[in-house]
């Protein structure tokens, strides 16, 4: 149970880097590092959720059933990317630009 | 195997009175108050999900329409979106402080902190009708008068020039454009507009919070309701957390 | 002694009798009440669409109802079945009931939430029989795009919507019994002593809280597009049909574990009782309910392996196909096992464990044919795959929810029902259901295509015996409303134990009291433990 108070410094602290990364974030958006773009910014941004988890949630003070419960939630979430992924990576496929025929695109109901 | 039993009190022979929110069901307020914490975090799981399939989608789509989406990204405002996540990680921080105040039985500054909150979550979620009604105006709406080019032109028509380093050949044509950042625009509106539902109910959260905050229901044992609704609103942080680098900084570099 | 057994003055249906008191309760007991009348409702609908099917196939030609009309049949069958009977019924109604009970609880830890639950089952449900009312859907129950997100005419998004909200109801019901299970379990009440029927929810309810929102998010994107014009698998824009099968399966897949692991822990609590004896196996058992539950979400694309997957996936997922099969085999061996030398009977309710043992072994191998590429590619989408899941959902899970129902029933109401009456009618519901479903298997394997309202004339005979055992299976299941509805009033007095059984939910009064125990049980027994309970069954026959 989460009894425990954290002090108003913490929490500031927390705020402070979390905006100092979203900073870092757009920073690095601007800088051309190819296809590790993406990978940057995801790790950044897993960071800070990290950050926001662990002392804006409270997870850090909280049973072992609730930090399993949440690791669960991530696990699962990754099988779902993971096993879509298995089949999209080996298809080999390059997607065609569909048909530029404006007359072809379907009217929504 | 241990026959060791402790015989569990219902609450008759105790000579403390319960907290008039322990409910009947529970044999004490702390097993009351660790229930709520798993089964919100369980929620939470579900939104996780919830959300991680269009998470899953734009993934896929991402890699296989790199270009569009680039392109496509491009029409996002940073100064909208950044202020934005300045905003929601602001009301991350209050929150959390109207939690803490709630746990140090500081009714005033509960209300506060919880008051501030809504407010920079109505601060977002004006700021999102401003993108929105942008994007409607520049016919970037799937199905609705979609019309990418319509921006350019648009800017051509009003003599605007193209910022200094801003014009470039985008390396689709503008009829591949025309089809393929549809997809980006629909996974835009459903990923923000999902998120944006959930500020509103967060923001309705808050009101009621605030109300029984108001209303003395909480003390230094029981501010359950508080804690839960701040894990609420902390998730749908994360979300945009995520969200602010997937849509808007696709590739801002070229 | 039995003679002067009474119904106690008070219990939970007795507390309180306006129809207040039952839409606002917070009684865990009366909320599963509740839920059995409503999906009771949504079974026989769901039925009436499958008479459609079976008429229309008595005869080779599509003479009954035009195409698109058969079409609406077999989604609607599906849609109902799977989502607003199958997907709630044992943990909602029998769940609800007895896990609190079980695990000495006065009730869930959510009780307003299981109400909401039932409320938001309801709110689905009714959404879905509008749009069925108004002219229902025909894109089959599992709305593949770009069918359901452009072209078809029918009402895609008040269907789907409906089974949007039914989700929520899932999901919260899960909800409820993870943080249950967890924190709410009396003194002495380990994990190791739980009735394998609530280690059985436990995973299913994992499975509810994990995958339901995936599906959900799935149907709003289907929404979108649909309402919307947007564009998320419209291939014209360049979307991916496919990824849409990828994120409905993989909720869809782990829901068939949603359905069949509630039944499996029913099985485990009928085979202990009806043989006096422990299950054999108990970790491995309970073990393998989470295994299920876990391997379960891995296997999705098994239903994709003709859709456009690539080949190397395919070989993934057949695989890992074959292992998810390995959890169920050691349940079913180790029933057959506590079944060897067991002091067996032959109960209304173990009756239905029997069906159950041989027909979900059958629904279970004809699976793994299923999970063999080779085979799935002629097999697919032809009667092969019907059977299969019928063999499994009906022979498996229905079975299961009766035999529950049936062993629980004085329980709930504190009355026997007709033993002469529940046999035959177990029995009539084991005939008819092999007469209906064999031969699907037989001309599925010829090649009849499922979801066709017509097809080759020498296939008549076999759909002529399917659509006869239908009927039968029709009579099997409307029995026990009739003889289940007479023993509220004529039947015999149960009392606590009527089947000597274990657990503690037989500890108390039938039916119990609204706050289930008068102090909190104390758990000193190992789970199935016969030598300390007095047996006090009668045979009776009326």
């Amino acid at each position: 149970m989460s009894e425990h108070v954290s002090p108003v410094s913490l929490y500031v602290t927390i705020f402070l880097s979390l905006m100092v990364l979203t900073g870092v974030t757009v920073y690095s958006a601007f800088v051309d590092m190819g296809y590790l773009n993406f990978p940057v910014a995801m790790l950044i941004a897993g960071f800070k959720a990290s950050l926001v988890v662990w002392y804006f949630m409270h997870v850090k003070w909280q049973s072992h059933l609730t930090k399993l419960t949440l690791a669960t939630g991530l696990f699962f979430l990754a099988i779902l990317l993971a096993m879509t992924l298995i089949d999209y990576t080996s298809k080999n496929f390059t997607p065609q630009p569909p048909p530029t025929d404006p007359a072809m695109a379907v009217q929504p109901h | 195997m241990s026959n060791a039993v402790a015989h569990a009190d219902h609450g008759h022979a105790r000579a403390d009175a319960p907290h008039p929110a322990q409910q009947h069901h529970f044999d004490n307020l702390a097993q009351q108050k660790e229930a709520a914490v798993i089964g919100m975090w369980l929620f939470l799981l579900t939104e996780i999900l919830f959300f991680g399939g269009l998470f899953v989608a734009y993934m896929i789509y991402r890699v296989w329409y790199f270009d569009a989406f680039a392109e496509a990204s491009r029409r996002l405002s940073l100064f909208w979106g950044g202020l934005n996540t300045a905003v929601l990680i602001g009301s991350s921080l209050t929150m959390a402080l109207a939690v803490r105040a709630a746990q140090t039985n500081n009714r005033k500054w509960t209300i506060n902190w919880l008051l501030i909150t809504t407010i920079l979550g109505c601060v977002f979620l004006g700021v999102k009708v401003i993108e929105y009604e942008d994007k409607f105006a520049n016919h970037e709406v799937p199905g609705y008068n979609y019309d990418f080019s319509y921006h350019e032109r648009h800017l051509a028509v009003e003599g605007h020039a193209p910022a200094a380093g801003e014009h470039r050949e985008p390396s689709l044509s503008p009829e591949q454009l025309q089809q393929t950042t549809q997809i980006y625009f629909s996974l835009y509106f459903t990923m923000t507009g999902l998120h944006a539902l959930h500020m509103i109910i967060g923001v309705g959260l808050m009101l009621v919070i605030t109300w029984m905050a108001w209303k003395g229901k909480f003390d230094a044992q029981y501010y359950t309701p508080v804690e839960m609704s701040g894990l609420y609103w902390h998730f749908v942080d994360i979300v945009w957390i995520f969200l602010f680098p997937l849509l808007y900084l696709v590739n801002r570099h070229i | 002694m039995l003679d002067t057994l009474k119904i106690p003055e008070q219990h939970y249906l007795h507390d309180g009798h306006s129809l207040r008191s039952w839409l606002l309760t917070k009684d865990h007991k009366r909320i599963a009440i509740m839920y059995l009348m409503s999906i009771s409702v949504m079974f026989f609908i769901g039925g009436l669409f499958a008479v459609g099917i079976r008429f229309e196939l008595a005869t080779p030609q599509g003479d009954f109802v035009t195409a698109d009309t058969y079409n609406k049949f077999f989604t609607m069958h599906g849609v109902i079945m799977v989502f607003f009977f199958l997907i709630p019924s044992i943990p909602a109604v029998l769940g609800n009931f007895l896990i609190p009970p079980m695990i000495g609880a006065k009730d869930l830890a959510f009780p307003r939430l299981n109400l909401l639950s039932l409320y938001i089952y309801w709110f689905g449900s009714i959404f879905t029989i509008a749009a069925m009312v108004r002219g229902g859907v025909d894109t089959g129950w599992t709305f593949y795009t770009p069918y359901s997100a452009s072209a078809s005419n029918t009402h895609v998004v008040p269907t789907a919507l409906g089974i949007f909200i039914a989700g929520f109801s899932s999901i919260l019901t899960g909800l409820n019994f993870i943080v249950t299970i967890h924190r709410m379990r009396a003194p002495g009440m380990t994990w190791f002593r739980l009735p394998l029927f609530v280690w059985a929810h436990y995973a299913t309810s994992l499975i509810q809280v994990l995958g339901t929102p995936v599906v959900a998010i799935t149907i709003v994107m289907l929404f979108v597009e649909r309402a919307f014009g947007f564009a998320i698998f419209d291939p014209q824009r360049g979307g991916d049909p496919v990824l849409f099968q990828h994120l409905f399966w993989f909720y869809s897949h782990p829901a068939v574990y949603i359905m069949i692991l509630p039944a499996m822990g029913v099985m485990s609590e009928l085979v202990s009782t009806f043989s006096r004896k422990r299950i054999f196996g108990y970790s491995f058992v309970a073990f393998s309910s989470l295994a299920i539950a876990v391997f379960g979400f891995i296997v999705w694309a098994h239903h994709m392996f003709v859709s456009g997957i690539s080949t190397y996936a395919a070989m993934v997922f057949s695989f890992l196909s074959f292992s998810v099969a390995i959890p169920s085999a050691v349940k079913t061996f180790n029933w057959s096992a506590t079944l060897y030398k067991g002091a067996v009977s032959f109960e209304t309710p173990m009756l239905y464990a029997y069906g159950f043992l041989g027909l979900f072994a059958i629904g279970g191998l004809t699976g793994l044919f299923l999970a063999t590429l080779g085979v799935d590619v002629h097999m697919h989408d032809t009667y092969f795959v019907v059977a299969h899941f019928h063999y499994i959902m009906v022979g498996g899970a229905i079975m299961g929810y009766l035999g529950g129902l049936h062993y629980w029933w004085p329980k709930m109401t504190g009355r026997m029902y007709s033993e002469f009456f529940s046999r035959v009618s177990a029995i009539t519901v084991f005939v008819g259901f092999n007469v209906t479903f064999f031969p699907q298997f037989v001309v599925g394997y010829l090649g009849m295509p499922r979801r066709y309202h017509a097809y080759p004339d020498e296939m008549q005979v076999l759909n002529v015996m399917s659509s006869a055992g239908a009927t039968v299976l029709g009579l099997g299941y409307v029995l026990p409303v009739i003889y289940f509805l007479y023993s509220l009033k004529h039947g015999r007095v149960a009392g606590p134990n009527p089947w000597g059984a274990s657990g503690l939910e037989w500890q108390m009064q039938s039916p119990p009291l609204t706050e289930n125990f008068t102090e909190a049980p104390q758990v000193i027994h190992e789970p199935y433990e016969y030598e300390h309970i007095v047996v006090a069954k009668e045979k009776h026959l009326v």
